[in-house]
């Protein structure tokens, strides 16, 4: 096939509002290269969420309840990412001096830790609350090979960090009415801005989102993360006066929609 | 072993406030902040409502609410834009820092007063009489502290923004108001994302930029402070007194 048009067809509204499976439309990019393949996979996009076969997450109440279920399944995403790339050794243990596994090893205790707080916050895992893990592919049928090419592994953690940052604030109105769980939720949130700006600056970015840029080496296809963060007016105060836009974007983050979100996780789910 | 470089402020054993009067070369006993519950001849029948910020006693107060709670950020943003500016402008700037160091601190120095002025200009246009509700521009005194050391900016910097994160993550549950709330969670994941670049400065090949002594260790949960907590940690730099009666 003309593999130059089928990815030009991907701005193609009309592809992107196909019933086509995820499986078939990745089967698509067998024969072309990773990182070819990398940077055509939209996140979120339609045309990939009519999976045939997925079971898909679907977007939470907008309620205390519904904020920490919606959190334990992103921490499940992140915490069984962490764990399959120390099992797998994609991090590379002389990197940096050994500190690449350090953050690495940090990291995934923080979203082991998230997890069980979160299980126990919801009544535990036989409580009506609960929700159990879903099943994950971080391959996503085979496109990505984050266990074994670490660029790969570093671009979707950073992904994953700066997408929990975003998740949770978009979270903070679901629990202004219960103080001691919006409190934790913030507690978590802040801990996940810690990662994000360590793993990006292992990456050699800044620690912090420029306007609405994903950064040098990360797949378009992340660009789902990044929509939304050049935001320079806040409370309408203009941000970018006193130094610019990029340095006003900074100092801020976004939120994400919980449906946004989702639409990023479902990615990841089969 | 990388712990032989380490410099005496980041022993993880102490907390981000004995770091900080440590760095301060001020102690508690110095401070300019009369905190909740230092006096009881509040002139309530006044000023009856306690969640605006102004003079009480002769003494410019916090207030409580919303209104408190960003009058109280208003103060530390302007204690984080003032380090910075001097740490920008001290002379050695440029020989003592890195590029990268100097890079980061050049990023936090804008978004600090960027933080600072937004707070400025966000309570100018909701407080009901800004000429005396909102807090004045505050002077700040740094002690000993050596804008021309490497060691004592960035552990100084390092105690400021744990110190704010931990203070957005305990006022968040003060805040009534969900567009409020937003703006503090925007705030906040950009000074932790400060907090650890500069940890990862200081101790590069560690996992300091979330470590042990800030993050529990059961839990995965970063630090929350009432601002009963923070104030008196932010007063070893404030030397404009004012009060925050009505803040937990």
């Amino acid at each position: 096939m003309n593999i130059l048009k089928f990815i030009e067809s991907f701005t193609d509204d009309n592809l992107m509002n196909s019933t086509g499976s995820r499986r078939d439309s990745f089967s698509q990019f067998g024969n072309i290269g990773k990182n070819l393949a990398l940077a055509s996979i939209p996140f979120g996009l339609s045309a990939l969420t009519n999976k045939a076969f997925a079971k898909d997450i679907t977007a939470t109440p907008a309620t205390p309840i519904g904020a920490l279920q919606f959190a334990l399944t992103l921490e499940y995403l992140e915490n069984e990412f962490y764990a399959m790339a120390l099992d797998s050794g994609v991090i590379p243990a002389s990197e940096n001096g050994g500190r690449d596994l350090k953050v690495f090893q940090q990291i995934a205790a923080h979203e082991s830790d998230h997890v069980k707080f979160l299980i126990a916050g919801l009544g535990g895992s036989a409580s009506a609350n609960f929700v159990p893990k879903p099943t994950f592919d971080f391959t996503v049928g085979g496109a990505f090979n984050p266990f074994g090419d670490y660029p790969t592994f570093l671009a979707l953690a950073q992904a994953f960090e700066d997408t929990g940052v975003r998740a949770y604030k978009g979270q903070a109105a679901n629990l202004i009415t219960t103080p001691d769980l919006l409190t934790a939720a913030l507690q978590i949130h802040s801990v996940e801005a810690r990662h994000a700006s360590e793993v990006r600056r292992l990456r050699g970015l800044k620690g912090w989102i420029s306007n609405s840029e994903r950064g040098a080496g990360m797949p378009a296809a992340t660009q789902a993360v990044y929509d939304g963060e050049g935001v320079t007016m806040q409370a309408g105060f203009n941000t970018a006066t006193a130094f610019g836009a990029a340095a006003g974007s900074e100092a801020y983050d976004e939120p994400l929609t919980t449906q946004q979100v989702v639409d990023i996780a479902n990615i990841f789910i089969v | 072993m990388k712990n032989e470089v380490k410099i005496h402020e980041v022993d993880p054993s102490l907390n981000s406030r004995r770091s900080f009067l440590k760095l301060s070369g001020l102690t508690l006993a110095t401070t300019g902040l009369i905190l909740a519950g230092c006096s009881d001849n509040d002139n309530d029948n006044d000023m009856p409502d306690t969640s605006l910020p102004g003079i009480r006693n002769g003494v410019f107060d916090l207030g409580s609410g919303d209104f408190g709670v960003l009058t109280y950020a208003y103060a530390l943003e302007q204690l984080e834009a003032d380090f910075y500016t001097k740490v920008v402008n001290a002379s050695s700037f440029n020989t003592v820092f890195s590029s990268l160091e100097r890079e980061v601190l050049t990023d936090l120095y804008h978004h600090e007063v960027v933080h600072r002025d937004f707070f400025k200009a966000a309570l100018t246009g909701a407080l009901p009489d800004p000429s005396s509700q909102l807090l004045p521009s505050l002077a700040f005194n740094y002690g000993s502290l050596n804008f021309n050391s490497r060691t004592e900016v960035l552990a100084t910097a390092k105690a400021l923004e744990d110190t704010g994160v931990a203070a957005y993550n305990g006022a968040g549950k003060l805040i009534k108001t969900a567009d409020y709330l937003l703006l503090a969670g925007k705030i906040v994941s950009v000074e932790a994302r400060h907090a650890a670049a500069i940890r990862s400065l200081i101790n590069p090949n560690s996992k300091d930029f979330a470590g042990d002594d800030i993050v529990n260790m059961s839990t995965g949960l970063d630090d929350a402070k009432d601002p009963s907590k923070i104030l008196p940690i932010a007063a070893g730099f404030i030397t404009t007194k004012f009060t925050a009666k009505y803040l937990p």
